[in-house]
């Protein structure tokens, strides 16, 4: 029985300040209540911030160091409707589907706690299928830039070559994490939906008994991963 | 363990969880080779960084005969002596110090030392060693792929790293960076484990203020190696991008061997300064496991309570979070603005403060201790000398006009050797010792084991001490040869030759180490649970060596701190953590 991971072997907590002082001070757990696995996600999405700290604050050092004029991003990113160029619409809805993949995943933390299994799958569905059309965009974006603007890693036909270095690196480093979580979000839709978080069957990824505190976990790093990109998105295109 | 009848619950507080789920192999591929048991991890991880330790100890043997005798050895050319150069230092720092103390020693002792079953999730801390695992294959295959491993120095320093005339410019540098991001992969794994069993897996009663500082050092250093590799990591895929694409991250307009490189724009300092976020803490990712465990040694066999330990526990996590902002000092010769001199030269020398009031903490731990010179305790003194001998040296280079002349110096080699390679080393050798009888259930040999000790101790001085004089002397580190340079004296050499006979020496005694280990593994004598009276949890274990879930049926229960040796009015000198207070009878 792995009542380790178990929500309801909850303590009668202290608040505020003195409250953490007793935690740290106890034994056992310095986090009360907090599974392993989400303790773990939280410090492992800490270690995540220091590397795209590195990416980001590399990415602001070459555009110093490079001599070249940096391609306005207004005009690379504009997408023509009718002839008329419209900056920054693509990434626009590219941000405005992210985020609402935020709010699903949160509906479906709630709905998971309260066992509504269906509901739960759904959302988990709707979650992944945003992410997925988030990537889906991303890839018409990049062969966009690579096709018709001549955007290459190496260069590009509008001025500094770290902007297209930059570009694919970083965005490509954060679209390798929405991806990821795509696939795990239907991996936990799948679970759901067969009963595997009831029956605390073990995942394959922890060999740890499954429940719904699993979804939650998967909730922290799809909003971590939805952050990142607020910044990216402030970062790339509106700099 | 000790069952007195006693009410435990008026002394620590009920358990918050249910007892950890064990997973129980039932193949022999299961059990030995792809465990999830932290204590056979650990055995795994110690052989791997042992057995590349000392191919790293072998290429430090090529470079002292160059350095000795120039010229004489057919076999090592220019190309070959910077690479031996290069992965003597990557090996050592990476693959043998880091992965030993954190996933040799800390999967071995976390577990045991908290009062855990296992670490929290052993599937993933079974493959964060086939990665390391398998980081240390690319490292070796580096070896073999056509130009030879990298020969850019430890430190990988665009542009040289990845222009032609440096060794292994193209295969060579792009299997170094992919195995140390493989590497990161790995580690970033098992480190998640190692930190969550000590926030979140602790026994009943066990504190994080009655955690034996070997715990507190592990732990302090594997949460800098959380948040420092990221920095490698991201160096690492970008130096890959500028040998693999084309790009410019760390790469300049450069001209080089007559022909304009490829690359425009970017920026040689960002790699250092990325390098060195990484590369400071790295530091101090292996200095803080050492620290932890000779506070260990020092205070079980001198039989007194450690000096300070609520000092001692913030003196290292003030210098782990100091390690993150002194990064440029060792860039003071890079071209980096000068103010940046003056802020990282203040940051490095506050650092001394928290060390300084280690060693004065260790120093009064012998004071008037009833001190056992056992071979882990003789290893632990001597850790004492070269730290104090390093650390003095690091005040000279830490001061960035002082540091000028003496940059890229032998000076700086014999400082970082005597401080962060031989220090640790000492700590390594000290605390096999120390935890083998429970490790194997057997003895060491106590004849090789104090030959290796003395032959390890003088040969590291009269292999170090000498340099810190070559260095004020000029003599360049890196340098293939310094034959007929007009300013070096004729001792000069001569010292070099003596140099290298006693580094040959040393190395040996190593191997006479690594034979002492696995003889006595089969022909030791059988050795007790406790051999050293010592209070911490891991020697309480109902089994030695501590079977799989280290505890009986019933995990121990936590009472007092690690250090209660030599209690007055107690009948033992010392009293076991899990000794309840009712059973202490005079």
């Amino acid at each position: 029985m792995s009542a380790q991971n178990v929500a309801t072997d909850s303590l009668e907590l202290k608040p505020g300040l003195e409250g953490v002082i007793d935690d740290w001070s106890s034994d056992q757990r310095a986090f009360k209540n907090v599974p392993w696995g989400k303790a773990m996600m939280w410090i492992f999405l800490v270690s995540d911030t220091f590397i795209f700290g590195c990416f980001l604050a590399s990415y602001m050092t070459v555009r110093m160091s490079t001599l070249d004029p940096w391609p306005s991003s207004s005009e690379v990113f504009a997408l023509s409707f009718g002839g008329a160029p419209i900056p920054l619409i693509l990434i626009a809805i590219m941000t405005f589907v992210l985020i609402t993949s935020s709010g699903t995943m949160a509906l479906a933390v709630n709905f998971g706690y309260r066992k509504d299994k269906r509901t739960t799958f759904w959302l988990l569905i709707v979650t992944a299928i945003l992410g997925a059309t988030f990537v889906g965009m991303q890839v018409f974006e990049w062969s966009k830039l690579i096709m018709d603007e001549g955007v290459r890693p190496w260069g590009n036909p509008m001025g500094a070559a770290q902007f297209g270095s930059v570009f694919f690196m970083v965005t490509g480093f954060h679209g390798t994490h929405v991806t990821i979580g795509v696939i795990f979000l239907f991996i936990m839709a799948y679970k759901v939906s067969k009963g595997h978080l009831d029956e605390q069957k073990p995942g394959w990824f922890t060999k740890r008994g499954g429940n719904y505190e699993e979804i939650e976990i998967m909730g922290l790093y799809w909003h971590f991963v939805d952050l990142v990109w607020v910044f990216i998105f402030a970062f790339f295109y509106l700099w | 363990m000790e069952h007195t009848a006693h009410d435990e619950s008026s002394f620590v507080r009920p358990a918050e969880m249910g007892e950890m789920e064990l997973y129980h192999p039932k193949t022999w591929l299961g059990k030995y080779v792809f465990c999830q048991d932290a204590k056979v991890i650990a055995i795994q991880y110690a052989a791997t960084a042992l057995a590349i330790g000392l191919v790293a100890l072998v290429l430090s043997w090529f470079m002292r005969l160059q350095l000795a005798w120039p010229n004489t050895f057919s076999f090592i050319d220019p190309a070959y002596y910077l690479q031996a150069v290069t992965m003597h230092g990557m090996i050592m720092v990476v693959y043998l110090l880091t992965a030993l103390f954190l996933g040799g020693f800390g999967n071995y002792l976390i577990p045991l030392m908290v009062g855990a079953r296992d670490m929290v999730f052993p599937w993933l801390n079974m493959v964060s060693f086939w990665v390391y695992f398998t980081a240390v294959l690319l490292l070796t295959a580096s070896f073999f792929v056509g130009g030879g491993s990298t020969g850019a120095g430890w430190t990988l320093y665009p542009p040289q790293a990845i222009l032609p005339g440096t060794p292994g410019s193209q295969a060579g540098i792009l299997l170094m960076l992919a195995s140390l991001a493989v590497f990161i992969i790995g580690f970033t794994m098992g480190g998640l484990n190692y930190v969550v069993t000590v926030l979140q897996a602790r026994t009943r009663g066990m504190s994080l203020m009655r955690m034996p500082l070997t715990i507190w050092g592990i732990f302090t250093a594997t949460v800098l190696a959380l948040f420092a590799f990221p920095a490698l990591f991201v160096s690492a895929i970008m130096m890959s991008l500028d040998v693999l694409l084309g790009t410019s991250f760390f790469m300049p307009a450069i001209v080089s061997m007559g022909s304009e490189a490829e690359h425009v724009g970017g920026n040689p300092l960002l790699f250092q300064h990325l390098f060195w976020f990484f590369g400071h803490p790295e530091v101090y990712i292996v200095a803080l496991p050492a620290f932890g465990i000779v506070s260990d040694l020092i205070s079980v066999h001198a039989r007194k309570n450690i000096f300070g330990y609520r000092m001692m526990v913030w003196a290292i996590v003030i210098i782990g979070a100091l390690s993150f902002v002194v990064w440029a000092h060792h860039m003071y010769v890079s071209g980096m603005n000068p103010y940046f001199g003056f802020f990282f030269a203040t940051t490095t020398l506050i650092v001394a403060i928290p060390t300084a009031l280690k060693v004065y903490n260790w120093v009064l731990t012998l004071w008037q201790g009833n001190i056992h010179l056992t071979t882990p305790m003789l290893f632990a003194i001597a850790f004492l000398l070269f730290f104090v001998n390093g650390g003095m040296t690091g005040l000279f280079l830490g001061n960035s006009t002082v540091s000028m002349p003496l940059s890229d110096t032998l000076f700086v080699v014999a400082h970082f050797h005597m401080v962060m390679a031989v220090a640790p080393v000492m700590v390594v050798c000290g605390a096999i010792y120390h935890w083998y009888p429970k490790i194997s259930g057997r003895w060491y040999h106590e004849g090789m084991a104090k030959f290796h000790f003395w032959t390890t101790f003088v040969g590291s001085y009269l292999v170090f001490l000498p340099m810190h004089y070559l260095g004020i002397m000029g003599v360049p580190r890196r340098y293939f040869e310094i034959t007929g340079t007009t300013f070096l004296p004729e001792s000069a050499h001569a010292v070099n030759a003596s140099i290298t006979i006693a580094a040959l020496v040393v190395g040996f005694a190593q191997l006479v180490f690594l034979f002492n280990l696995i003889w006595s593994a089969f022909k030791g004598e059988k050795a007790p649970g406790n051999p050293w009276n010592a209070t911490t949890l891991e020697w309480q274990t109902e089994h030695t060596p501590p079977q799989h879930g280290n505890f009986g049926k019933d995990l121990p229960c936590v009472y007092r701190w690690a250090y209660d040796y030599s209690v007055p009015g107690h009948e033992d000198d010392f009293v076991p953590q899990n000794v309840p207070p009712r059973s202490m009878t005079a």
